[in-house]
């Protein structure tokens, strides 16, 4: 019993320095997600954020966000936003579609100061938040301070 | 500022049209200095939209978080012949503008 309790402890002692970053990370998304959706439920899934595992530099990074719907003028995507938990600006882009876009998807390159996670999230035409994130490695960061 | 925009040379009615278009330009994050330590002003291409014969079909806000010389890939629906209209502007407030004509076959 005692090995027991001093290996749960020790286990503590690791897993703990870890949930710190992932709160902090979580909490700088937070307030700008709120921002969008005025405190309504985001779920997870329909949305599709698609980014490399290991990006060498932070620079440019290739993102592709797809969204599962119809497009029509009944049930279609509205507007899509990017959120980093780690770049100075946290908003990264909106995209504002509509029934005229026809494919909900969207491509473009973005700029990652360091490894973190990237939110995407969705608002459809029937007033519902749909959310997907990615987690991408960084190698080479993007200048933030000196160049 | 130039800009370069793709779509296809022709598409058939109702058909997806895949656009991309990257334009010319900096996207200054504003954390960055200059040789002499003075911080170099942000510079960014903050909106950018798209309109297909008069009608926005596609707009983006954008932030210093999207790469230099911006690129961008998203699709519209083909309707008519006509026209596809860009326009952005930055920070210091210049703006673009850029046409590129769709050619609908029925």
């Amino acid at each position: 019993m005692k090995r027991r309790a001093f290996l749960s402890g020790l286990g503590g002692a690791i897993a703990l320095p870890v949930l710190p970053r992932a709160a902090r990370a979580a909490t700088q998304i937070e307030p700008h997600v709120r921002a969008i959706t005025g405190g309504a439920q985001v779920r997870k899934g329909r949305v599709k954020l698609e980014l490399p595992q290991l990006a060498d530099n932070g620079n440019s990074v290739s993102m592709k966000v797809s969204v599962e719907s119809p497009m029509t003028a009944a049930d279609h995507v509205k507007s899509i936003h990017l959120f980093s938990d780690r770049n100075p600006v946290t908003r990264m882009a909106s995209f504002h579609l509509g029934p005229r876009t026809g494919k909900a998807e969207v491509s473009s390159r973005v700029r990652l100061a360091g490894s973190q996670r990237v939110t995407a999230v969705a608002q459809l035409s029937d007033g519902s938040f749909w959310s997907d994130a990615a987690d991408v490695v960084v190698t080479l960061s993007a200048c933030v301070d000196e160049s | 500022m130039t800009a370069r925009i793709q779509v296809p040379r022709e598409t058939k009615l109702g058909e997806l049209v895949e656009i991309r278009i990257v334009i010319q330009h900096p996207m200054e994050t504003g954390y960055r200095h200059d040789d002499v330590g003075h911080p170099i002003k942000r510079n960014v291409i903050n909106a950018l939209s798209c309109r297909y014969n008069g009608e926005e079909i596609f707009r983006a806000d954008l932030s210093s978080g999207i790469a230099a010389n911006p690129y961008l890939q998203f699709y519209t629906v083909a309707r008519e012949s006509g026209e596809l209209e860009f326009s952005w502007i930055d920070d210091e407030g210049k703006e673009g503008l850029e046409r590129q004509a769709v050619v609908v076959k029925s």
